[in-house]
């Protein structure tokens, strides 16, 4: 047995220097010289500064903006570092409601944020993933019907006709993967920057 | 349910069954000592290995000499992750500047990572540098999946090998394991992430201003290269908080597709190994079928639940499904799928929040770990975890015709059948065991986050999660507690050694037994007949150990639910 202890600690430790630390820094050169954007997160510059992230989420209010879906994420209550408070698309402390299907909390948020976006367009029905949290709480997306349902809100704002934001929202829309993997979307922060550039002209 | 989504199911379960034959190969011939086309590279470095350790390649282990070797491999493992864990904050690779993680949580994380749970009760970029995300929890994510693959290999023998007194040589399985089959596929894995859009890089978090002016610092990190081994090896310890949820760590629909694909692809290919070790891959096909027949109806029950929706939703006249806690570019279905798929392995990865989940969508991922995550299982866990169910199913039949019951030309006899029992009545004793304690007393009742049922089922998630291995939670509930850090703990570690000893102790009482030729008396194993009873005892144990305690949480909430209750 005693012969064992030594492989048990030289062998351990060269395995972890190699997958803790040569494997993992080796990958991000190469990674970053192959995919430079990609590795450092995809982000979108505008005049210079740095706006997001094309694959995150962010907050969006304004009636003249494409809103996201409601996001869960807390952050440290600035008046008592043991507490959280709510803070939406906060991408450093990404996370879900994890409300169940039996919970009070969960069926009175879902009233309200139905009857809210009732008030804003009676004509279509309410698309589900406008009124449900992501499990990151940093869901860059919206389903193509979420967009199309805030299109009479983002004209009137803006004071655009509603067929150009049709378009715009359309040609915004990404497909299944061959068809066949993954789910109709729309990039909020990408159809937004086209909204901005497109209300710009 | 739709036609497009079934059609991802079957594509997902094609491609599987189609990797497995020619990655059980390449295992096996791994696993033999044989040569590779990666030999020319590798096999100077892993020689050089040896030579440095101290270790004899050629010289064998008895089943308890090997045991012992995984054991002080956990503790130096440990002692790693506890170490970097508790001094991160006088380490480099820290730009966030985190301090050191407290005690118990270091404790809690220490033991989760060696016994490949990866249950996370840290928040990834709220909690840890990078260097502990690298040194750390990479490391671990490799060597503990290196061990259940090395300790399901040294199973295996014990059924190929006659009158033999070794099982191989823990320190070599480990080290090539690690060299031929995780690391290559990681290093091609880890740059088709990037590609899809995960950051790979060791700069700060990035600091930007919205198009609304406010202010979003986004965590970014060496993401890629953790989460190839992360999936591959089924450990499912995120990297963010939110898991293979967030979409730093799961970009797009093929991101995900690959991660499902990766989660399954070594453990399906190990039952292929299975079979051409004990000379018959048709031992290994039936094998599969249990774990394929099993699987499929869990995915069936998830998917309908899912994309049935909730009461709740109904009322307000939302239809689509329970999009709650799942991201639009996963849906419904891909969300049910991966929580089938990473409860039916050891992964523990998640792309939804599993207790947004209806009841009975979220009861499928409860019982794919209460029956052990034997489909497809971790890394070699769920292949020895099967045999264990195999030798009771064979004990059985034997029963029922009154011979002594026999499996590929083994004999199996009361040593082999009690070690198999009592693997498989602690991980009930634990998970049923703590939740008793963990709903009454006070401390732990305060974690929960969900009224009723609900709550009850978070708590036994919990203790299942980590008693099985598997790292997944209902994840409302409070974790990060001294009594759950170390409740937990202590669930995980009993979950893994005690299926580490009672499997190795089968493995050295088989080899040492002779190996007898079939007669017209043999009980077939390669049949359908095999695979119906496999299942059949599989289940009848599972529903006898835990039925009572769903019928307490998932099953009442569901008659709740349709009945108009909330909590």
């Amino acid at each position: 047995m005693l012969r064992e202890i030594r492989p048990a600690i030289v062998l351990l430790l060269v395995l972890t220097v190699i997958t803790g630390l040569a494997y993992p820094l080796a990958m991000t050169p190469i990674a970053g010289a192959l995919f430079p954007a990609r590795a450092q997160g995809s982000l979108i510059e505008k005049d210079g500064k740095v706006v997001g992230s094309a694959l995150i989420g962010q907050e969006f209010k304004d009636d003249k903006y494409f809103h996201g879906r409601p996001s869960a994420t807390l952050a440290p209550d600035p008046n008592d570092s043991t507490k959280t408070v709510p803070a939406p698309y906060n991408a450093a402390n990404s996370g879900g409601s994890n409300l169940g299907p039996t919970s009070k909390a969960l069926a009175d948020r879902l009233k309200e944020d139905v009857d809210k976006l009732r008030g804003e367009n009676s004509n279509a029905a309410v698309p589900v993933d406008l009124v449900t949290t992501s499990a990151s709480g940093l869901d860059p997306d919206i389903s193509p019907e979420a967009a199309q349902f805030q299109v009479p809100r983002v004209a009137k704002a803006r004071n655009m006709p509603e067929d150009t934001l049709k378009q715009l929202v359309a040609s915004a829309t990404q497909g299944r993967l061959l068809g066949l993997l993954g789910e109709p979307r729309v990039n909020v922060l990408a159809l937004n920057l086209a909204l901005d550039r497109v209300a710009a002209k | 349910m739709t036609m497009i989504g079934w059609l991802q199911i079957i594509l997902f379960c094609v491609i599987i069954v189609a990797l497995a034959k020619p990655l059980g190969w390449y295992m096996t011939r791994v696993f033999n000592g044989e040569r590779t086309f990666l030999s020319p590279v590798l096999r100077p470095i892993e020689a050089g290995i040896y030579w440095f350790s101290g270790v004899d390649e050629k010289r064998e282990q008895h089943w308890l000499t090997y045991t012992v070797a995984i054991l002080l491999f956990h503790v130096g493992g440990f002692l790693i992750i506890y170490g970097v864990m508790r001094l991160q904050a006088v380490l480099p690779f820290n730009p966030a500047g985190q301090g050191a993680v407290a005690e118990d949580l270091s404790f809690n994380t220490a033991i989760s990572f060696i016994t490949n749970t990866n249950w996370q009760n840290y928040g990834g970029e709220s909690t840890l540098s990078y260097l502990v995300q690298m040194l750390g929890l990479t490391h671990q994510n490799f060597l503990s999946a290196a061990t259940g693959i090395a300790l399901a290999v040294a199973l295996i023998r014990g059924f190929s090998r006659a009158s033999a007194r070794t099982v191989g040589n823990f320190w070599v399985d480990v080290t090539r394991t690690t060299l031929y089959v995780l690391l290559p596929i990681c290093v091609v894995y880890t740059l088709f992430l990037v590609w899809q859009g995960m950051p790979q890089t060791l700069g700060d978090y990035v600091e930007a201003t919205t198009l609304e002016g406010a202010k979003q610092t986004i965590a970014v990190g060496p993401v890629a290269s953790q989460v190839a081994i992360k999936m591959l090896g089924t450990n499912g310890g995120g990297f963010f908080n939110a898991n293979a949820a967030h979409p730093f760590e799961n970009p797009t629909a093929l991101s995900n597709f690959i991660q499902m694909l990766s989660i399954f692809a070594l453990g399906a290919a190990l039952t292929n190994v299975f079979g051409r070790m004990v000379g018959n891959q048709r031992q290994g096909w039936a094998i599969l079928s249990v774990m394929g027949v099993l699987f499929l109806a869990g995915v069936a029950v998830t998917y309908w639940a899912e994309a049935n929706g909730t009461s709740t939703l109904h009322a307000l006249g939302l239809t689509g499904g329970n999009m709650e806690g799942k991201e639009v570019r996963f849906g419904i279905v891909a969300s049910s799928l991966f929580a089938v798929i990473t409860t039916a392995a050891s992964c523990g990865a998640v792309n939804a929040m599993h207790d947004s989940f209806t009841a009975l969508g979220g009861m499928i991922p409860l019982i794919n770990m209460q029956l052990g995550e034997i489909i497809v299982g971790g890394v070699g866990a769920g292949l020895y975890g099967m045999l264990l169910f195999v030798v009771l199913a064979i004990f059985v039949a034997g029963l029922m015709v009154g011979r002594t019951p026999e499996y590929v030309g083994k004999k199996i006899e009361a040593r082999e059948v009690k070690m198999a029992m009592l693997a498989i009545l602690v991980l009930p004793l634990m998970y049923l065991g703590w939740t008793a304690v963990g709903v009454v007393y006070p401390a732990a009742v305060a974690s929960m986050a969900n009224a009723g049922p609900h709550g009850f089922t978070e708590v036994l998630y919990a203790f299942t999660s980590a008693t099985g291995n598997n790292g997944s939670a209902f994840a409302g509930l409070t974790g990060n507690t001294l009594f759950y850090n170390l409740t937990l703990a202590s669930a995980m570690f009993v979950g893994r050694f005690f299926m580490i000893v009672p499997a190795m102790a089968i493995a050295g009482s088989l080899a040492a037994k002779k190996s007898i030729a079939p007669s017209a008396g043999t009980f077939p194993t390669t049949g359908g007949l095999f695979v119906g009873l496999v299942v059949g005892v599989i289940l009848i144990i599972g529903g006898l150990t835990f039925f009572p305690a769903l019928a307490l949480g998932p099953i009442v909430e569901h008659l709740a639910m349709n009945a108009g209750n909330l909590f």
